[in-house]
Order: structure tokens, then C-alpha cells, then sequence
């Protein structure tokens, strides 16, 4: 699905900016961001970009297990990351390594996970209310509408404090609209009223899978069938991206109750490093999407302002800088004490976990033992 | 000081839901009618008049959506009871429970908890249509990162429930619903036991029988019923099916030499199995004859004319007693 008439752009393809009649009221959101802030933005989506980058180099030399890729979501991203506020929680599917990094998590921690290193990789409590990456297509999206109910019984939302105010962001993608989990979140929300936005990065394909198979019609019509606003934007704009999102996070916090925020952007790469694009879409499509790239729109954006090429450099200096760090670290991970199998399992001492534990210990100190008497 | 008071399962857990609820400001019930109309068996009957729309929440019709807000309520601090309304409708949120409820607090490297509770009226005798008699306790106890207990008795319901509530793990609470209206006498004072203990009921020195649940009732019988022809029964209420409290039952049949296990899941890869399993290892030199199982037929549940038949009573009890003494 392309860009329709009802897409929401603040940034030409070209990177200018756009002045319609439906952008207008998203266009002082944009006025209000500082030029550090702009550059914020695209510091994020190119040392991401980098670090996606490496990691597919990394699993493809064996040190990973498995990489999910990101490059192309960039702008989808980042501008929506930087719209939700400190006290908000994100519940991410598994590609949000732009947004993860926004909220303070390590990119290694993200490596630490599809390395078999841990099934999580961080508490979210210490990241900036970052929830874990959920694997299992559309589940996080329920964790996510319970959270902001819960917001809602703690008395967080509408309160005129705008440090108290509260809202939830779940990103999930077009394959995860079809799971049931999905559509029971949006029955919940809407019934509850959660301080919630929905967001899909509609990136055009379930690994080998078109959007066209899990819908009929344009993804952001959906939610209005549940009772939700829902919008489309250009999810290669950075910048719509950010006020589409902060306008939605604004009114979520402030009881308005759950918005839908579909943003139209393309998987560059394939949907994990155990696929082939090419055996399931074409050339042209895949150079179609190319010529829209999020980085190279928002970078023209900047330099039309006066950005001065030493700001690229700089930023192309530390990418390569955080790539080659990321890779440095990733060889140094150790494997984990086989007792993490059993501690925490359960909250609560568990005799099969304390039996099992300890008879691995015994079991693994018999050939020790073995060995000295030899 | 104890304030016995005789009174259903039904009325027992509601007493031992409104007690966590005052308790606790945390603590929040969910479920599918279970505001006004109390629940389709009344447990919550009155709970949301006293305790408000906010804590006892009737829910839309969507076991995965229950479970899975249930989990986000849990990550947010709250403490959600969720009401599945019949055994046979479990199946819709088993994905949140077994992929998501069960392993979020291992996922998170032990750093989050997970108290949830989830109550499911099970088993049969109550001449139900499909999907309303089944016995699911298996599929669960299967699971890693779960509890699964079941009481047999009034008193059982009102303090294990506030037990499960109180855990920080998520606990599968079975109700057996045909014993939901025979009154008993509760202990209102009680103060709360270990969650996963299992007890003996009634002590005899010959065969132990174990079960859980509704079974209790058909064990006790068969106890009778074998007194009265010479046959000294011990029977042991399990209470806990994950993690099973072993020592009493090993005590037992090192005493007794002989173990019958009933139970209203098929045999299968059940519960009793695994029992049956376990106590052949750890007690192999104690036991005088194999240990014997008596189950629901490996079948779907029936339709409810032919339940007395598939349910074990006190008949086939005693036939796999006898067999185990014809050893």
C-alpha cells in the first residue's frame, strides 16, 4: 500500500516541508522543536541505521543466533519515540531498536537477547519504562491496554499536572493486525477509554506475507469499527511521525481516551536474517521504497535549514564509532550461569526448581570428581 | 479465635474475595458477568456493590483480552483475580497464560513478579452441555512459571484463595463447581497455610487413595464403604497440583504399601501420571502392588447423560482398590 490521499506528510520525499490544509495543525508541534532537538533526530535514525547494520554483519559471521532488521523504520521510529514522554510506557513488538535506544537501552542488551544470551534483556523500570521485546505477533498489545487501565485506576490521566499525566504507546505491525490479541486490545481500550495510542509501522510485508493478504481496506480505518480515531501518516517523515504521535500521546494522557496511528513505511531488509526478500518481492518495489528514505528526506530537510556538513560527519563519525563499540562488546559477552535456568522461574522458592538446580550441580560435579580420581 | 460458620464453597470463596479485596487496595477481580449477576455461580455475588466498578471489573467477552490486560494490570502493580467462566472456555486465553503469564517474570531475568490468579470452575457432575465439565488442570501443571491448586472443601476455598492472591507467582485456581453448594464449616479466623500442602483427610493403614477437587468426596465415600467391609483407607487431599507437596504422600504409602490415584482428567499424561510416576521412584521398596489410576476415559467429556459413567465413583475406586490388595 502507497502513500494515499489521506496520508498525513509534514516532509516532502524531496524534504520539504509540506503546507496543507490537513498538515496545519500539525505544523506548530514541529515550530516548537529546537534545532538541537531536529538534530536529535537524525543523529538517532543514522547511528540506529549503523548499529542495524553491524548486527546483521555480526549474525552473518555466527555471532548471533538471529538479527531483526529496522532499516527503513527509522523515521517511524524515532519520531514517535521522542514524542512520548519520560513517564509514559512503551510496550515494543521486537524491530524497535530506534525507539529502545531513545529510552536508554544499550544496543548490546538488544544483541544480548538474539544472541541466547537471555530471553529479556533489561527491566523496564530502569530504561524508561522500555518494556521487553514480545516475540510471540500481537500479544504485547493487551499487556500494553492492561498497563494503561491501570494507569487509568491509579488516577493518572486528566489531572492538570502535566509531570503526572500518563499514557501507554504499543507498536505492533500490519501481520500483527490480523492476530486476535490486536482486536481484543482495541475492544478493551475503547471500553475502558485507556490512555493508549496504538501504533502500526505498516511496513508492507509479515515476512513473506503483503499487507493486501491481512487487509481489504487501509489499515487506519480499522479502529473506527471499535470506536477508536484512527489516522495515517507518512512513516518515512520523521517529522510527522513525531507530531502525529505527540498530539495522540497528548490527548491519551489527558483522558481522550486510545488513538490509532497507522505510519505507512517499508522494511528495507528482510524480516529477519532467516529470510530472502527476494524470493517473495520484486526490484522495483524494493527500489521504489529506497528512493523514499526516512535519513536521506530528513538530512535534505536539515541542510534546507543551513545544517552545516560538519553536523553529518560528526554524526556518520559516531555511528561508526557506536557500530564498531557494539561489535567490540558483543565478542566480550560471556554465557550465563546455568543456574538462571531455575532462579527465576518463579518469584517464590519451587521444589522442582530447587531439586533440579541442585541435582545439576551434583550431576556436573560427578565428573569432576571422576576427573581428580583419574 | 476461631468463628466457625457453615457455609458453601461458593459462599467461602466469596467471603475469602471480599477479605482480599478489603485487605488490599491492589487487588482487582475481572471477569465475564461477573458484576451485577455475580458471576454465572454467584462467587462474586455482591462484590462489586461494595467494592466498585473499578475493582471488580465485568469485562468484554474475551478470555485472551482478560488474561492479557490482566498481565499489564500486574506490571502496573495491581494484583487482577480473573474469573474464566467455565473450564471449556479457558482455551481462548491459553496462549497469554502459557507464553505470556507464565514465563514474563522468567523473561525479565526475575526482575518483575507476576501476581495473578486465575480462578476456573471445573469438572463435571452437574449434567452441563460441552465445554462446561472438562478438567484442563493438566495442560497447566505442565507449564513452567505456574501454580495450579484446586480445594476440596469450604474451609480449603476461603483461605486458599487469599493464599493465591497473595503469591507472587500466577496461580491456576480450580474450583470444583459440583462442589460449590454443599455447606461446610469455615474457619473465618483462619490466618492462612502454605499455599502447595496437601493433607490427609481421613487416616487408615492399608491403601492411601489421593485425589483432588470434587474427588475428595467420592475418595471419603469409598473410604466408608471399604471400613465397613474390614478395609482401613488413608485418603489424602492433594490441594496442590503444581508443585505437589510429596512428603505426606511418600509418608503414607511407605506406610500403607499401596497407592489408587482418581482423578476426572483422562489418564493420560495427567496429573495422576506424574504422581504415579514419582512415587514408584522414591518409594519402589515400600510399595506392595503397582499404583493404580483411576481416571475420566481418555474420551471427550460426555454428553451429560453418560457422565456418571465416565466420571470415576466410588465403585470403581473400590475395584481398583481391590486390585491393588490382590497383589
Amino acid at each position: 500500500m502507497s502513500y494515499t490521499e489521506a496520508t498525513l506528510q509534514l516532509l516532502s520525499p524531496e524534504g520539504r516541508l509540506v503546507e496543507s490544509d490537513a498538515s496545519a495543525e500539525y505544523l506548530p508541534l514541529i515550530q516548537q522543536l529546537t534545532d538541537q532537538q531536529l538534530r536529535e533526530f537524525h543523529r538517532v535514525m543514522v547511528v540506529t541505521r549503523a548499529f542495524d547494520v553491524e548486527a546483521t554483519n555480526l549474525q552473518r559471521q555466527g555471532q548471533m543466533g538471529l538479527w531483526v532488521p529496522s532499516m527503513g523504520q527509522e523515521a517511524a521510529q524515532v519520531g514517535s519515540g521522542f514524542a512520548a514522554r519520560p513517564q509514559d510506557h512503551v510496550f515494543p513488538a521486537y524491530r524497535e531498536h530506534a525507539i529502545a535506544h531513545i529510552r536508554g537501552v544499550d544496543y548490546v542488551d538488544i544483541v544480548r537477547m538474539l544472541r541466547g544470551l537471555t530471553h529479556g534483556g533489561w527491566d523496564p523500570r530502569e530504561k524508561n519504562n522500555f518494556h521487553i521485546y514480545t516475540l510471540v505477533i500481537g500479544s504485547q498489545s493487551l499487556h500494553a491496554t492492561g498497563y494503561a487501565m491501570g494507569i487509568q485506576l491509579d488516577g493518572d490521566t486528566n489531572t492538570g499536572d502535566p509531570e503526572r499525566d500518563r499514557a501507554v504507546i504499543v507498536y505492533f505491525g500490519d501481520g500483527a493486525t490480523s492476530q486476535g490479541d490486536v482486536s481484543e486490545a482495541l475492544v478493551f481500550a475503547a471500553s475502558y477509554q485507556t490512555p493508549e495510542v496504538f501504533f502500526l509501522q505498516n511496513n508492507q510485508w509479515a515476512i513473506s506475507v503483503p499487507v493486501s493478504t491481512q487487509s481489504r481496506t487501509p489499515l487506519y480505518l480499522r479502529p473506527s469499527g471499535f470506536g477508536i480515531p484512527g489516522i495515517q501518516i507518512d512513516g518515512n517523515d520523521v517529522l510527522i511521525s513525531y507530531a502525529a504521535t505527540r498530539k495522540a500521546m497528548d490527548e491519551a494522557r489527558s483522558g481522550q481516551g486510545p488513538r490509532f496511528i497507522e505510519a505507512l513505511t517499508y522494511r528495507i531488509g528482510a524480516h529477519t536474517s532467516s529470510d530472502d526478500p527476494t524470493k517473495y518481492r520484486t526490484q522495483e518495489e524494493l527500489e521504489h521504497w529506497m528512493a523514499l528514505d526516512p535519513i536521506t528526506r530528513f538530512a535534505s530537510y536539515l541542510r534546507g535549514r543551513g545544517e552545516g556538513e560538519e553536523f553529518f560527519r560528526d554524526v556518520d563519525a559516531e555511528a561508526a564509532d557506536t557500530a564498531s563499540d557494539v561489535r567490540r562488546r558483543t565478542l566480550e559477552l560471556g554465557i550465563p550461569p546455568v543456574e538462571n535456568m531455575f532462579d527465576n522461574v518463579y518469584s517464590e522458592p519451587h521444589p522442582l526448581m530447587q531439586q533440579q538446580k541442585q541435582w545439576l550441580a551434583d550431576y556436573e560435579a560427578s565428573f569432576d570428581a571422576e576427573g581428580a580420581a583419574e | 479465635m476461631s468463628e466457625l460458620q457453615s457455609m458453601p464453597m461458593a459462599k467461602a470463596l466469596n467471603a475469602g474475595l471480599r477479605k482480599a479485596l478489603a485487605d488490599d487496595p491492589k487487588v482487582l477481580l475481572m471477569g465475564e458477568d461477573i458484576g451485577p449477576l455475580g458471576g454465572v455461580f454467584r462467587v462474586t455475588e455482591g462484590l462489586q456493590a461494595e467494592f466498585g466498578k473499578q475493582r471488580v471489573m465485568d469485562t468484554p467477552l474475551a478470555e485472551s483480552g482478560i488474561v492479557g490486560t490482566a498481565i499489564g494490570l500486574a506490571l502496573a502493580g495491581y494484583r487482577p483475580v480473573c474469573e474464566i467462566q467455565f473450564d471449556g472456555f479457558i482455551y481462548p486465553g491459553f496462549d497469554q497464560i502459557t507464553s505470556q503469564l507464565a514465563k514474563l517474570t522468567n523473561r525479565h531475568d526475575g526482575t518483575i513478579t507476576m501476581p495473578v490468579v486465575i480462578r476456573v470452575p471445573y469438572g463435571g457432575h452437574i449434567g452441563a452441555v460441552e465445554h462446561h465439565q472438562e478438567s484442563p488442570e493438566a495442560y497447566f501443571a505442565h507449564t513452567a512459571g505456574l501454580r495450579s491448586v484446586s480445594p476440596s472443601t469450604p474451609h480449603d476455598a476461603y483461605w486458599m484463595i487469599q493464599e493465591a492472591i497473595a503469591s507472587n507467582d500466577p496461580v491456576m485456581f480450580f474450583e470444583p463447581k459440583s462442589r460449590y453448594w454443599p455447606k461446610g464449616d469455615v474457619d473465618l479466623s483462619e490466618s492462612g497455610r502454605p499455599l502447595h500442602s496437601s493433607r490427609v483427610v481421613r487416616e487408615g493403614t492399608e491403601v492411601t487413595l489421593l485425589g483432588h477437587g470434587a474427588m475428595l468426596s467420592v475418595l471419603l465415600q469409598a473410604a466408608e464403604i471399604a471400613a465397613a467391609e474390614g478395609t482401613s483407607i488413608e485418603v489424602i487431599d492433594l490441594r496442590s497440583i503444581s508443585p505437589i507437596d510429596y512428603d505426606p504422600i511418600l509418608a503414607s504409602v511407605r506406610k500403607t504399601g499401596r497407592l489408587v490415584l482418581a482423578q476426572e482428567a483422562p489418564g493420560f499424561v495427567s496429573v495422576g501420571s506424574e504422581i504415579a510416576a514419582t512415587v514408584t521412584e522414591k518409594a519402589f521398596y515400600s510399595l506392595e502392588a503397582p499404583v493404580i489410576r483411576v481416571a475420566g476415559f481418555d474420551t471427550p467429556f460426555p454428553p451429560a447423560k453418560l457422565e456418571t459413567v465416565y466420571l470415576p465413583d466410588a465403585d470403581r475406586v473400590l475395584d481398583a482398590v481391590d486390585r491393588a490388595l490382590a497383589y
